[in-house]
Parts: structure tokens; sequence; C-alpha cells
């Protein structure tokens, strides 16, 4: 332990702590901006400096550590007035319209404002060259950007993949991929992480609602809406509650309330991604245990940004990956079919919207391959935060909401369907039904947990292995099936590279695009500095849900087996294939050629030299 | 003398007679260095400042010449070694344009990381820019002085904690000349531009016309051999009618 003094007061902190987390301890807040704990430190911001004895300049106390004897104070006038001139040099580059931005009230920009007590601004100045970028996820207004760099830090050192770096330098400094290209037109995997971190308006989701009001009040349009499995162990946040209270209920109300026509449930085409991708998997065994050719391991879909990223980052993988949809546009997909028909409506009349805690999604369904019949699957893809702030507009009083349901036949599902939102969930799930399948008997482990894959470790693996299986899979018997599950882009590249070079040992591998699955999305509510344990607790709600289930397994979804038995025939089925699954296209590094942004500009240049 | 040990290599440059790269053992002053080594102010003119330790260097005055040359003494006069640049200006330099020449400077070479570097040296650059464009407000000294302060004491690197040194000791220095600047709008070494003003000593004006005939956007009006006027308005400042002049009658104010 260290001992210092901290404005008088003595403080023990651990080796190693900086002055912020030893003030904390002594239950001193220093204000400060760039810091993102547990992700992002540089001391670029300057707002946390505090006055040391014996040092000449102020320091930033996000980085400084504390040292044995040190003599801190951390709000003198001499560290007030500096931090009110930094604020104010900050804003001098930022525009004042918080009124009209995304992030009001929930602007750490603005909120620091009101910490430091400004009542009145004094520099005022050139802003800096900027421009504003949409791409089908992710909105980038760099005129919000105050060079925190978390963002940075998120998409490299978190996900590893380096969409987006500091541009030129100085006063002209800016955040954007290389060559100041648009997103869309570079490997970034639309996954929102920077979503999350950003401080400010800078790095948004693109905005869905907008279209979902439209639908909404459109009287030919009937609206149907779905919800991933994550959004209800995170929404409660969004209106004060702790992280893993679970809202299931009152968020279906508050989804009748909205005005939607069918609240389904994505959990429902959870349970039926788990027919589809465990009997592609038990195909794919199939084949490679019987002489035939199989691409081994199978890796899963359920996560479009992790699928974008592969398509990028290893385009001559893209075989590995299930031909699964995800689960919301799997749902889509049976919505404008088997819904449509029974109830008697035109596809083209029927607009699905999918409330999700991830940004990839948005752009996801603007993918061609995601229709059927020229009707894209999904209409609409909205953020758990988006939800939360259309809940807000319709003056829905979400926390004091009586408890609702979903609607039949879609919004049934099993506990294994709660799961798909947890790093393991999936795998869990899948080897849920085929281990019952092949063996006729309950997947070994405790409480049908998979313990090895549960929690936030980078990469976890299991073994497990087939025995007594029933004759039709006697290819099976005592075959030791390797899984791995992995989450956060930067630990699937260790996974995947070895799947490139040949030298990976699974038969299974699930891949969740941000670290601890769907529960940590780039759509979902903003981390909260008071609760460093968030993706716990929202982790364990999913799990309390699973448990909380009569039916836990996916094959036993009687609303399921009723829409193979009425419609799709089996899993794997000529028609489930035509609906339910699909295709991959190797991309590279650079996507210039799908941005039809930089279409009409070369369309346009090679105009100008004709003439 | 400081704890300051053995020789230091200074760029000695400026309006001196000998510029050069010199040898200096720590402690000697900077008198000797100006003088001695350099061979005094060029043309005879009257020395004002030197600015010591390259562009984040603060600039000294007359009053500093037997300051004795090591890192202790510099810095308890507010300049530094720094990068062992020594630059000596003459009476016809107008300190708060020196400032802001070495304020463009540092602004470009911020790296952007930090924000009192990134934001506070384009917004001192921008006070300082107004000043010698003679659209300062008085307060704005206190402020410019305020912000450098600020950059200087919060900046991550040393870049930043030194980039105000020339904004800090001029004003600390030569604060009238930046009171002439921004409340009377005059540049008293009739440097900055904005704040020149051209006119014409009718007493010693024989109107010969060559300031009208040299004059490149016709400010100047006159009858033959009565006294000429420049029009304000129209005048650019570039200073023609008074090199032209043979009667010494343009006055520059």
């Amino acid at each position: 332990m260290i001992n210092l003094t901290i404005n008088g007061k003595k403080v023990s902190a651990p080796e190693g702590s900086t002055i912020m987390e030893a003030a904390k301890l002594a239950g001193i807040e220093i204000p400060h901006l760039c810091h993102c704990p547990g992700i992002h430190t540089n001391g670029s911001c300057r707002i946390c400096v505090v006055e040391i004895e014996g040092m000449k300049k102020l320091m930033a106390s996000c980085i400084v550590k504390a040292q044995e004897g040190m003599v801190v104070h951390t709000s003198t006038e001499r560290v007030r007035l500096a931090r009110k001139i930094v604020y104010d040099l900050l804003i001098s580059n930022h525009p004042k319209d918080c009124m009209a931005c995304a992030r009001n009230q929930s602007c750490e920009l603005q909120a620091l404002g009101g910490t430091l007590g400004i009542l009145e601004t004094h520099i005022h100045g050139e802003a800096s060259p900027r421009r504003v970028d949409i791409s089908p996820s992710i909105t980038r207004d760099t005129r919000k950007c105050i060079l925190c760099r978390r963002c940075v830090t998120a998409c490299h050192e978190v996900q590893g993949v380096g969409a987006i770096f500091a541009q030129n330098r100085g006063f002209n400094t800016v955040i954007a991929p290389a060559l100041g290209k648009p997103l869309n037109s570079v490997d970034c995997a639309m996954c929102g992480q920077c979503t999350v971190v950003c401080p400010t308006g800078a790095l948004t989701e693109t905005d869905g609602m907008e279209k979902v009001w439209a639908a909404l009040t459109d009287p030919t349009k009937r609206v149907a809406v779905q919800v991933a499995p994550a959004v209800r162990a995170a929404l409660g946040e969004e209106f004060g509650m702790t992280p893993g209270e679970t809202v299931t209920g009152k968020m279906a109300t508050a989804l009748h309330d909205l005005g939607f026509d069918d609240v389904f449930d994505t959990n429902f085409a959870a349970d039926l991604t788990i027919l589809e991708e465990g009997t592609e998997l038990l195909q794919r065994l199939t084949a490679a245990l019987t002489g035939g050719e199989a691409v081994l391991p199978m890796i899963t879909s359920c996560s479009p940004g992790w699928i974008k990223h592969c398509e990028h980052a290893f385009p001559t993988e893209v075989d590995h990956l299930s031909s699964c949809k995800s689960p919301h546009t799997m749902m889509g997909a049976v919505i404008k079919s088997f819904y449509a028909e029974k109830i008697g409506i035109d596809p083209k009349d029927m607009f699905v919207v999918s409330v999700m805690p991830c940004t990839a999604k948005k752009y996801e369904i603007q993918r061609p391959e995601m229709q059927n019949d020229g009707n894209f699957n999904v209409d609409a893809v909205i953020t758990t935060r988006e939800l939360a702030r259309m809940i807000r507009t319709m003056g829905i009083d979400f926390t004091n909401l009586e408890d609702g349901s979903f609607d039949a036949p879609l919004g049934f599902s099993t506990g294994a369907a709660d799961i798909f939102g947890v790093t393991g969930g999936v795998m869990e799930a899948a080897l849920r039904t085929v281990y019952e399948l092949v063996t006729g008997r309950e997947m070994p482990g405790s409480n049908l947990h998979l313990v090895p894959i549960m929690g936030l470790e980078k990469i976890k693996e299991a073994e497990i292995k087939f025995e007594n299986v029933k004759p039709e899979y006697a290819f099976l018997e005592g075959v030791t099936a390797k899984i791995a599950v992995t989450s956060g882009l930067k630990n699937a590249d260790v996974l995947l590279t070895q799947v490139r070079n040949g030298t990976s040992p699974y038969h299974f591998i699930e891949v969740m695009g941000c670290p601890g699955g769907c529960i940590n999305g780039g759509g979902q509510p903003r981390i909260r500095n008071n609760v460093p344990n968030y993706k716990e607790l929202r982790i364990e709600a999913l799990y309390n849900e699973d448990e909380g289930k009569p039916i836990r397994k996916s094959h036993e979804n009687p609303d399921l087996l009723a829409l193979y038995r009425d419609f799709l025939g089996e899993p794997g089925s000529h028609l489930a294939h035509e609906l339910l699954h699909t295709t991959y296209t190797p991309r590279g590094h650079f996507n210039e050629w799908l941005d039809p942004d930089f279409q009409r500009k070369q369309a346009m240049e090679e105009m100008l030299i004709a003439e | 003398m400081g704890r300051s040990k053995g020789t230091k290599v200074f760029a000695l440059a400026g309006d001196i007679v000998n510029s050069g790269i010199i040898e200096i053992p720590m402690g000697i002053s900077m008198r000797e260095i100006i003088y001695d080594i350099g061979g005094g102010m060029k043309d005879g003119k009257k020395f004002k400042s030197v600015q010591s330790g390259g562009p984040s260097g603060g600039c000294l005055t007359a009053d500093h010449l037997d300051v004795s040359v090591d890192y202790e003494s510099l810095a308890a006069a507010g300049a530094i070694i720094g990068s062992g640049g020594l630059i000596a200006m003459d009476e016809n330099t107008c300190m708060v344009d020196t400032a802001r020449y070495f304020m463009e400077f540092i602004q470009d070479e911020s790296c952007g990381h930090c924000v009192p570097c990134r934001v506070g040296t384009k917004r001192m650059l921008e006070l300082l820019q107004r000043m010698t464009n003679g659209e300062a407000e008085i307060d704005d000294i206190e402020n410019l002085e305020t912000l450098a302060r600020t950059v200087s004491e919060t900046a991550m690197c040393a870049l930043g904690q030194t980039a105000p040194n020339p904004v800090l000791t001029t004003i600390k220095y030569f604060r009238d000349e930046y009171i002439a600047h921004v409340r009377d709008k005059k540049c008293p070494a009739h440097v900055c531009t904005a704040l020149k003003e051209y006119s014409i000593d009718p007493e010693k004006c024989k109107g010969c016309g060559m300031c009208a005939r040299g004059c490149p956007v016709g400010a100047i009006s006159g009858e033959k051999a009565q006294p000429h006027v420049i029009d304000a308005d129209k005048c650019i400042k570039c200073g023609s009618c008074k090199s032209v002049c043979r009667f010494d009658a343009v006055i520059l104010t």
C-alpha cells in the first residue's frame, strides 16, 4: 500500500494506483473527461489536472501514479481555474446547439460543464475543418468530436479492427478512417463499440427511429416489432434502473403502447436458429466423418459485426461461417412469409422493426442477401438506446409499467434463446439440442450449463463426448467434439488465424463481435462509471431468465415445432434454406465498391474524364 | 552561476553582425555573446531583445544582458536554453508581432493530442493576430496572459508547456507595446501593417508628385507644387511613397 495525502486526508492506496483512483478511495471525485476506466487512459483532455506539492506543473491525475508521501490538492483555486479554461478551450471548438443533438442530456461534455460550474464562456475562435459521415450503422459528426480518442482505443485495442485513427495534426486533427474515406468504404465492422464509449454526439448510431415513427403512423402498414434477448437485460438502465434488472414484461407493454401491431420476440428466432444451425453442424460432421467433404470448424453467424469483420479480415475463410442468417433476419423472413400468409397480408404491407443491442444490424438489413421475393427481411433496426428514446418521446412511464407479454405465434421462446445475448450462449443452446438429438439424453453439465464456456474470459474451450448415440448417428459414437467460444473481434482474430493456418483443433466455434456478447453490444446503454461490473450483471440477468423458464431447450419450443410442421417442413429443408440461410462476400480490406457514395463519385469522375 | 557545467552550443542569429553556430562556456553573460562574439547589432542599431531557447523560448531585454547564460539563471528570467536558439532583435522589432510569429510556428508544430496545446495555441495565435490587426480589446491582454499561463501549466509535453514562453515574456517585459497595439491601435515599431498610418507633412511636401506616381493604388492626390494628401481608406500601407519622397515629407505613425 502507498500512503499519500489528498486534500489534507491521509489515503492508503494499492501499489500502482493513479492519483485519481487513490482520490476515489478517499471519497474525492476528480472531474475527468477523456479517461474511460478500464478501457482508455491517455491524458489528452487535461480536465483531471491536480496540484502536487513539489511539482511545477499541474499533473493529469488519471495518468500520474500515486507515490509514497505525495501531497496532492485536487481543487485549489489554481486547479479550478485551469480546468475552467481547458473546458472553455474545448467548447470553443465544439458546436453549442446541444438541444439538437442525439446526446442531449446524456453528453459527458455537457455534464462536465455543470460539474465545473461553467456560467459563461470567454474563448472563441475558428472551428477546425470538420465533416459528417453517415454510414448505414454509425454516424460520425466530427464537429462534435473532442478528440479524446476513446473510440480509437475501442477500435484498435479492444476490437483489434483499427478502422479509425487520428488523421492530420494539431488544430486540424480529425478522427477518421485512413485517407479520410467514409466509414462504409473501409474495413469497419460496424460493431459500434466506438459509439458506446464516445462521450459526446460525435459517434452515434445512424438514426433508425424516423423510419419507425413513419411506419407507425402509416395506416397501410402492419408494423411488427421484435426484440433481441440482450435488450431486456439493459433497457432498464436507460430509465435509471440498475444493470441486470430484466424488464422483459415492461418492455413488451411499452412496445404495445408505442403502437406496434405485433410484438414478437427475437428469442423465438433464436430457437429457430438453433434448429437450423444445429442441423447444419450435424450435416457437416456427418460429411466429415463419413468420408465426404465438409468445412470445419463451423463458426456461428449470429453477429453481423463479426460477419463483416470476417469478410474483411479473413475473406478466404468465409466457408467456415454457418450459412444461417442472424436470428432477427430469420424472424423477418418468417414474419413476411409464414405470418403474413397466416393473417392474409401482402408481405409488402408488412413493416418489420428489430430492436437490437447492435449497430451492425442496421448495416446487415441493407445487405442485398437479406431479402426474399424482393422484400427486405427487416425494414428498420433501432438500438436499445433508440428504443428508450422512443419510449420517452411517447411519454410512457416505463418504470411503472405493468408487465405485458409477447404476441403469438412468434413470441414464445425457451431458455436456450435468452442466453443468445451472452458470450457462450449460442454454443450452449446449440449443444443442448445437438447432444440430445444425437444421444436422446440431456446434455451433461450443471443445470444444463456448459460451465467452461461461461464468463468473460477471452477464449473459452470445452469438449463434449458423444457416447451411446442413437443408431442413426452411429458414426458419432465415441467422438469428442471440441468447441471454442470467443467474443470481441480481437479475440476472434486469434481463433481465425488458427483456422486460416489449418491448425484449428475445433469442430465448432462461437464468435460474438462485441466483448462479452450482445449484452455489451454497440447499441446498448453507455458504460456507467459507477457500475464497473455492468457486464457481469447483464449476463447474470440473462442466465436467470433462462433458468426461470419451464422449457430450456430450443427443440422443445412448441410454437417452433408448429412452424416446422405447418410451414417450413423440417430443419434444413428447401424452404428453410430459401428463407433462413444466406451467403457471404469475401471483401478484403476495402469495401469502397459497395459504398453507393463512392460509386457515385467514381461515376462522376469518369463522366468528367469522358467530357 | 548555477549548477550548469561545461559548454553549450547556440545558433546565434537575428539582427546581429556575426551570426552562426557558437560554443560557449556555461555562465558567461548574454552581453559577451551579443557584443563580443556577435559583434553587436547590425547597422549600429540599438539592441532591443534576445530570444533564447528556440521558438518556445522567452524574450529577454537589455536589462538581462548581464544575466549569466546557464539553465537556472535563464529559467529564472523566463527564458530557457531549450534547443539552443539565440535570436537578437534590434529596435525596429515589434514584440507583439514577434510573439505572434513564434506562436504561429508553435501552433503549426502542435501534434494535436492534448487540449491546451491543440486548441490553446490556436486561440493564443488568434488573440495575437487580433492584436496586430488592431482588432483586440484591452481585456485581451489579460485574457491572453491567463490563457498562456494555463496552457503552460496543463499541457501534456514540453512543447505545450513552453509554447507560451514568448507570449508570457513579451507581455512581462514589453507590456507597453501590447497596450499601444490594443488601446491606441498603434505599433510603436511600425511593423504591424494594419496599424501603420501614412500621412504627408504639408510643411515639407513640395508637391513634386513622385509619391502619387509611385502609389500602386492611386491613394495620393494633390495639385502640382501643392501639398499632397493620402486617402487613408485607399492606402494599402505599402510604404512606396515614403521610400520615393526626397523631402522626408511622408510620416509613418
